[in-house]
């Protein structure tokens, strides 16, 4: 069982939680536990949270985290749930340094959560609604038997991704009055213009123009989509769409609200890490550490911001970014005057003193999230500065290897992984394809092919689903392709986009 | 303590018994697993444990790294992780899952899925072994092994007793006399022994092909057996013409050019028997391994004798599993099976290739003795 700081520890956490109040933080109340790396490394199986719902992909974690640590691996050193108030767990085997050091990196994420507009939408009691949604499903369990529950979580689990990350911040669909009145206007039927009007009856009899009416209304029928436009929230369709049991239902609404919930995590890494770290280097570096202290802050520091060629580590990016924003504003290289500048020297010893730097970083914090936070503030020194570069794999050496070291192609590649989360955007375009009740998803490709045998995976948990065929066009090496899935059998045809 | 997570963690783990049994069949066959054996565990690869989505080949998307390094340069092995970025350490990517299974497990999907049945202990428990356990309570020991808790209820029933407790101060400070350490006791344990005698043909017709199977037939044999007995010796010998003992290792990576005798290695085998095994104590399985290629029917004569007068009273059962070779007449088997294929202890196998050692081992198994 979690248990509360010891009177050390709270003293601690006192005095970090006064210098973050100091540096400007606002945060929720912040709650931290006491817990044994056992219970560590469940809460971490768990995303987080002390409690999920039923399932072995939890275990899976676990045993993977476990292992890890047992051959001392891997450690996690920090766990914090967007909550208020804010719970965050410190590991009971820490040195103290640590604890300080993950203190005033959780006061930093608090503050992240709190601020930060992707984060506006998102549940505030999510540890009574994870906790909620065990009982709810374990209810199910118990009604419904742990195989089929199981086996339809793994199946939507599988569509997990198909959801629309930005759906909490705008309306998708128009307001269904307006195009009612729409429609309206469009209804009369005249059939043929009638140059003297005793003719009428003869040449527009009534038979005609009922069967006229019919027409439009067929037309009219044949030519309403359903859905109306593409929905990118693929779970939510199914939700409203699919002919699911109520426990089904229900099962598939708790996941889908669980992936919304954990959406703006992803969609804020680099950022939310960055700042966090910023916060704890910045609170231990200038208030904080003590002598002794600063050789094993120093080490676990580092350890933190390592980063290896093949991936991008978001504590790095994120804290040099903040870092490289507080500079640039605290001397004024910004705006029309800056951007013209092609001075070199004139640049690179540019101070206009405006000392608006951390008043920046805190009004960034609130607007952007990682894509918007790449695109405005990478710039082309601080690609360059960090050794920024793109990798691909080369087929014929078989092997990674650094292609291109260029800016615009380091920073749309690093866009690109963060466009949708680096997943691919799929939509549903017709529930009625072919007017069988046939499900048909478009994939907008952007130049990378998706991975063949999950996809044909995924889309039987698809059809598992929705029940009738269901259909994927997608692009494989340029060439538009239909994978389809009718419940027995994988098919696969051409076809022109 | 108990955490909720081991609910999950044994579903996890019924989940990949479950694979690992759906596909065992595959894995008997497969000579690859075995060379990731550790003491008590072996690691399997699980295909397919993963949640399929639709996302991006990874080697389709390549992405943005960090570091020194010329273009052109390739990244070291291992630089990239397979995975969908944002999710450091998910494992998701295109290699499988490893699970550790310990070999006592996988013995029991093993006998579960070819259905074999438990051996019956010809010996009774009668070995005894002793094992020391840390169970006792000393005055005296080793600063390591002292317990703590014991210490200090030992000091604070003393402060009690003498007076000098003060509850509003609880301070215990023990003394010397108030250390407790643990110590051992011994405890007598019945054991029941087992041997299992390895023979394998390694004449020139024994290609490496035959003796992988071997090696694999031989690996299941030994967890099964292993899951049976407690402490379960194994003996190696090789033979083309002459029969010799020798270590594990040389057993499976020796190749001879020659003749075969197959009397040579029942000779040695009963030898062995008779000197370090006695029937009243031992549990003994031979197994013999051969492309069925004898020297000579007089040999195969003197086999046939030594078997039924020396070797099949004294142990438990005794196997001969033939392995198909080109070169091999496969005559011997068939000679074993006119002589003494009724002899409840005697299995004959003919392993035709790897996929027939899945039936093989149900053959050797299959009888319980």
């Amino acid at each position: 069982m979690p248990k509360s700081l010891t009177p050390r520890l709270a003293a601690l956490r006192d005095e970090i939680h006064g210098y973050a109040k100091e540096f400007g933080l606002d945060f929720f109340d912040t709650v931290f536990e006491m817990v044994s790396y056992d219970e560590m490394n469940m809460v971490a199986a768990y995303g987080g949270f002390p409690t999920r719902y039923p399932h072995w992909r939890w275990g899976m974690e676990y045993e993977q985290l476990a292992k890890g640590y047992e051959y001392g691996l891997s450690k996690i050193y920090e766990l914090v749930i967007n909550n208020d108030p804010c719970y965050a767990y410190l590991m009971e085997s820490n040195p103290e340094v640590d604890q300080k050091l993950v203190m005033a990196h959780v006061y930093g994420h608090c503050d992240f959560f709190k601020n930060n507009f992707s984060f506006r939408h998102t549940n505030r009691r999510m540890i009574d609604e994870m906790a909620n949604h065990a009982t709810r499903v374990r209810r199910w369990v118990d009604k419904i038997g742990v195989e089929k529950v199981e086996d339809f979580i793994d199946r939507t689990l599988s569509l997990e991704n198909l959801i629309d990350q930005h759906s909490p911040h705008i309306r998708r669909n128009p307001d269904p009055k307006r195009v009612a009145d729409e429609l309206k206007a469009n209804e009369g039927v005249e059939g043929f213009k009638v140059g003297r009007e005793y003719m009428r009856g003869y040449i527009n009899p009534s038979e005609f123009l009922d069967s006229q009416r019919k027409k439009v209304e067929d037309e009219k029928q044949r030519a309403k989509k359903f859905p109306e436009r593409p929905q990118r929230d693929v779970l939510l369709f199914l939700l409203e769409e699919a002919p699911l049991e109520p426990w089904e239902s229900d099962i598939l609404a708790i996941l889908r609200e669980e992936a919304h919930y954990f959406a703006p995590q992803g969609q804020t890494k680099i950022m939310n890490e960055g700042w966090a770290s910023y916060w704890h280097s910045t609170i231990m570096t200038r208030r904080a550490l003590r002598d002794d202290e600063i050789i094993d802050y120093a080490d676990h520091h580092s350890g933190t911001m390592g980063t290896r060629p093949g991936a991008i580590n978001p504590y790095k990016l994120g804290i040099e970014l903040w870092r490289d924003i507080e500079e640039r504003w605290n001397k004024g290289r910004f705006g029309k005057e800056w951007d013209e500048c092609d001075d070199l020297r004139a640049r690179r010893s540019w101070d206009k003193k405006s000392g608006a730097g951390r008043e920046k970083i805190f009004e960034v914090r609130k607007h952007y999230n990682d894509i918007t936070f790449i695109d405005t503030f990478l710039t082309p020194e601080f690609a360059m500065e960090q050794k920024l570069f793109v990798y691909g794999f080369n087929d014929k050496r078989n092997s990674w290897e650094i292609l291109d070291r260029e800016f615009r192609k380091v920073k749309s590649k690093l866009l690109q992984g963060l466009t949708n989360f680096g997943q691919p955007i799929i939509e549903v375009v017709d529930a009625n394809h072919e007017n069988r009740g046939e499900l048909l998803l478009a994939h907008k490709h952007d130049g990378q092919d998706l991975k063949g045998d999950y996809a044909r995976e995924t889309l039987k948990n698809l059809q598992s689903l929705w029940r009738r065929p269901v259909n994927i066009i997608t692009r494989y090496d340029n060439k538009g392709v239909m994978l389809r899935f009718d419940g027995t059998t994988q098919t696969e045809k051409k076809v022109e986009l | 303590m108990t955490l909720k997570i081991h609910q999950d963690h044994s579903r996890f783990k019924q989940i990949v018994r479950g694979k690992i049994k759906a596909n065992l069949r595959k894995y008997v066959q497969k000579g690859e697993m075995i060379g990731k054996k550790g003491k008590d565990a072996i690691s399997i690869p699980i295909p397919f444990i993963d949640i399929p989505r639709f996302k991006y080949g990874h080697k389709e998307q390549g992405g943005v790294g960090q570091g020194e390094g010329e273009v052109g340069q390739q990244l070291g092995p291992g630089a990239v992780e397979p995975g969908e970025g944002h999710q450091a350490g998910q494992g998701e990517g295109d290699h499988a899952l490893e699970v550790d299974v310990t070999l006592e497990e996988l013995a029991q999907i093993l006998g579960e899925e070819l259905q074999l049945p438990n051996i019956e202990r010809r010996q009774n428990e009668r070995l005894v072994t002793q094992k020391i356990r840390y169970t006792g309570i000393n005055t005296t020991g080793p600063e390591s092994l002292r317990h703590f808790k014991r210490t200090f209820k030992q000091a604070l029933r003393r402060q009690i007793a003498a007076g000098t407790y003060d509850a509003a101060r609880p301070v215990i400070i023990p003394t010397r006399e108030d250390r407790r350490y643990r110590s051992y006791k011994l405890q007598n344990l019945p054991e029941t022994n087992a041997v299992i005698i390895y023979m394998m043909d390694v004449s020139g017709s024994m290609g490496d092909e035959q003796k992988e199977i071997v090696r694999i037939e031989s690996f299941w044999l030994d967890t099964w057996l292993r899951h049976q007995y407690k402490g379960l010796e194994a003996r190696y010998i090789i033979h083309d013409a002459v029969a010799r003992e020798v270590d594990r290792d040389t057993f499976f990576h020796t190749r001879e050019s020659g003749g075969t005798m197959i009397s040579s290695a029942y000779k040695l085998c009963r030898d062995i028997i008779l000197a370090d095994y006695p029937k009243s104590a031992w549990n003994i399985y031979p197994f013999h391994f051969s492309d069925g290629d004898n020297w000579s029917a007089d040999d195969t004569r003197q086999c046939i004798e030594m078997l039924r007068n020396d070797v099949l009273p004294n142990v438990n059962q005794f196997a001969y599993g033939q392995v198909e070779s080109p070169y091999g007449s496969g005559q011997f088997i068939k000679d074993l099976r006119e002589a003494v294929g009724d002899t409840p202890n005697v299995a004959l196998s003919e392993i035709a290739d790897k996929d027939a050692i899945y039936a093989s081992i149900k053959d050797f198994l299959g009888k319980g003795r």
